[in-house]
């Protein structure tokens, strides 16, 4: 084999953005993510880019961001799903049920047990991934539309959560349970700290690791200063992360409760921040996880190889319909540990949660990049377009705009999204076929 | 030619669908190092028997032996095991893909954790482009972005790269140009040599004419006959497909009467 033949082409020097071999799409993106957040910022009169306001803005993002890195494989697999906000409001009326009433009633292990939480969590997980096996069946095996199979579960689910609690307001929830929702679960300076350290030096050796294989194979690499470079802007972002969450300080009448019932009494000039959410570190790992499985995985790539050519797939030897079943079963697993989250940040399961989340994950994922078409998505684009949606959303609330208003704007914009990307695929389209 | 055990077997094989009998009680074989065309309108029945041959769809009836043993193909996993790759007149590719996800599609080398080990396809894919056609280099870009004779040719090398035994060729080179098609013909002899058994679909004649060590000609469904391409003319062949006879048995049986 020659080496010579897979040289790059001696033509001008690479581009900045070559070199340092980015997704566009995701600078694109993150530019006007920052575009708008400083916008609102300026608007509010510095008041939209405090710690708190990221603070609330990250916990109100999580339920619907891990919903939509489920979606993204469902749309990547030609399907959709619209039952996710009626599949989250069941799996929580089980676990509010399973808390409030099976576990202290009829086993009698009593609301704030040890063990409650984890067999909350297991029932609803256990209820997601079923009702996500039973959709599966139906669009995989039985050949009805995903459209159909989830607009019936859109109404079938949001109601089934209505029996389960005879359409009652459950609460209030075990205390453990709780603190996956938010402001209740937080993980302190300084635990946050070494995670974010942690998360630094993962970030590094996995930068370090890729240009290993890439070296060892004989393929170009990036320049050594471009790799540093990436390295210092993942790091500093983790961190910076981790630094304005730690800034966000624990009002001092709550610090005070806090103290009282540990039976202590709160030392003078005591502060502390509230640090990594809970319910943020369970979206990571969702986030990581599922990134492994679109890129590392058989899982993965046959996911989008029958996203990109479902006859190509089968012809390959995949069983696309068990394929279709898995998928389904991912996105109920986690409609259930975004009802986790969602119950928890709201203390109790009510009749209406979730409603309408459908359209924000779908939002979402599609914002994100995810092509309805099949066979592009990304992990990372699907929580970024839920934080631009989460965002954009408050942002207006914070300056003010009427309710009507704002869901014409954030309607508009997913429109406006998916305009602008048909429009850039189109383009490079043409320049690669040239 | 060396009769010693056919390498493939199909005996007596039907399938229909709904009404339609589209492949109707027909029987052939496949020697090692021979080639085998198939030949007929469209809808005569080629592509229909060979897919049931890749295990894309199932008999209804009839048997299939492989190097004289009987065996049941039930899905395109099955068809692997057996060493038939195939390589359809679509190129089953997934497009969203690179060359070498594809190449690997359904067989991906994995690392001891068990996850895809992407450098690893990408460096033996990038050996077998250079063996098949050394121009190739676009291992980075999804294969929509790639040429139809670049396309073809990591379908080629999908089949080539797993030891195919059988290979079945569907209108290898509809899509390509002339110096590509020469490219296609080389591989092909090139095979042939090592040993493989090659079902090859195409309607061009001529092409088969020079490709090929006997020709199946397929009509409704049925078998109009096998023969060696040295015995027929390519009218013979071209009468074959369209009157569904062969006219030279016509005359041997209006002679003897």
């Amino acid at each position: 084999m020659s080496d010579t033949a897979y040289a790059a082409p001696k033509t001008a020097p690479p581009s900045l953005m070559k070199t340092l071999d980015l997704d566009t799409r995701l600078l694109g993106m993150i530019g006007a993510f920052v575009v708008m957040c400083v916008a609102f910022d300026l608007v509010t009169d510095g008041r939209f880019l405090t710690p708190r306001n990221i603070f609330n803005l990250t916990i109100q993002t999580v339920s619907v961001a891990i919903m939509a890195t489920g979606m993204v494989f469902v749309i990547v697999t030609r399907h959709i799903d619209l039952s996710v906000g009626s599949v989250l409001a069941t799996c929580s009326a089980v676990m509010a049920m399973v808390q409030t009433a099976v576990l202290p009633d009829w086993l009698g292990l009593g609301l704030n047990h040890p063990f409650t939480w984890v067999i909350t969590i297991l029932a609803g997980l256990a209820a997601g991934t079923a009702i996500g096996i039973f959709h599966g069946m139906l669009i995989g095996y039985l050949a009805v539309p995903a459209f159909i199979v989830t607009l019936g579960g859109l109404l079938v689910w949001r109601n089934v959560a209505w029996y389960l609690t005879n359409g009652q307001t459950v609460g209030p929830l075990d205390s453990t349970f709780m603190q996956f929702g938010g402001i209740n679960g937080t993980l302190g300076p300084q635990m946050s700290w070494i995670l974010g350290g942690l998360a630094s030096l993962a970030a590094i050796l996995i930068i370090v690791q890729s240009r290993r294989s890439k070296v060892r194979h004989g393929f170009p690499v990036k320049p050594m200063w471009a790799e540093v470079v990436l390295g210092m802007v993942a790091t500093g972002a983790i961190l910076g992360f981790v630094a304005v969450l730690n800034a966000y300080e624990v009002p001092t009448a709550r610090l005070r409760r806090m103290f009282e019932a540990r039976g202590e009494t709160l030392p003078e000039g005591f502060t502390t921040g509230y640090g990594l959410p809970i319910s943020v570190l369970v979206l990571i790992v969702v986030a990581v996880v599922m990134t492994v499985v679109a890129k590392r995985t058989r899982l993965g790539r046959y996911i989008f190889a029958t996203g990109g050519n479902p006859d190509a797939a089968a012809l390959s030897g995949i069983n696309t319909r068990l394929l279709t079943v898995k998928v389904f079963a991912i996105m109920g697993a986690l409609c259930a540990i975004s009802a986790v989250v969602a119950s928890a940040r709201l203390a109790n399961h009510s009749n209406d949660i979730g409603t309408l989340d459908e359209l924000r994950v779908i939002a979402a994922a599609v914002i994100g990049g995810t092509a309805l078409a099949g066979g592009v998505g990304t992990i990372y684009g699907a929580i970024l377009g839920a934080l631009i949606m989460q965002s954009l959303q408050s942002g207006m609330a914070m300056v003010g705009v009427d309710a009507p208003l704002q869901n014409i704007v954030v309607g508009t914009v997913l429109v406006a999204a998916v305009l602008i990307d048909v429009q850039l695929r189109k383009s490079g389209w043409r320049q690669r076929s040239r | 030619m060396d009769r010693t055990t056919p390498l493939v077997q199909l005996e007596n094989i039907r399938l229909a669908f709904g009404g339609i009998q589209a492949v109707d009680d027909v029987s052939i074989d496949l020697y090692p190092g021979e080639v085998v065309g198939l030949l007929g309108h469209n809808g005569a029945g080629k592509s229909t028997l060979i897919k049931i041959l890749s295990g894309a769809y199932h008999m209804d009836s009839g048997k299939i032996r492989i190097n004289g043993e009987p065996v049941h193909i039930e899905s395109p996993r099955d068809a692997r095991r057996y060493n038939i790759e195939t390589i359809y007149q679509t190129l089953a590719l997934a497009d969203n893909l690179d060359a070498a996800s594809n190449l690997f599609l359904g067989r991906e080398l994995t690392t001891a954790l068990g996850f895809v080990d992407d450098a690893k396809m990408e460096a033996e894919t990038r050996k077998i482009m250079a063996r098949l056609n050394p121009n190739f280099k676009r291992l980075k870009e999804p294969v929509s972005a790639l040429s139809g004779g670049q396309r073809q040719s990591v379908a080629i090398a999908r089949a080539v790269y797993f030891n195919a035994k059988i290979l079945i060729m569907d209108e290898p080179t509809a899509a390509l140009g002339v110096h590509e098609t020469q490219m296609v013909a080389e591989l092909i002899e090139e095979l042939k040599k090592s040993g493989l058994g090659i079902f090859l679909i195409s309607h061009d004649t001529r092409e088969m004419m020079s490709l090929c060590d006997r020709v199946a000609v397929m009509k409704n469904g049925a078998l109009v006959g096998i023969e060696r391409v040295e015995d027929v003319t390519e009218d013979d062949i071209l009468s074959m497909i369209i009157l569904g006879q062969n006219p030279k048995h016509a005359e041997a049986s209006a002679g003897a009467a």
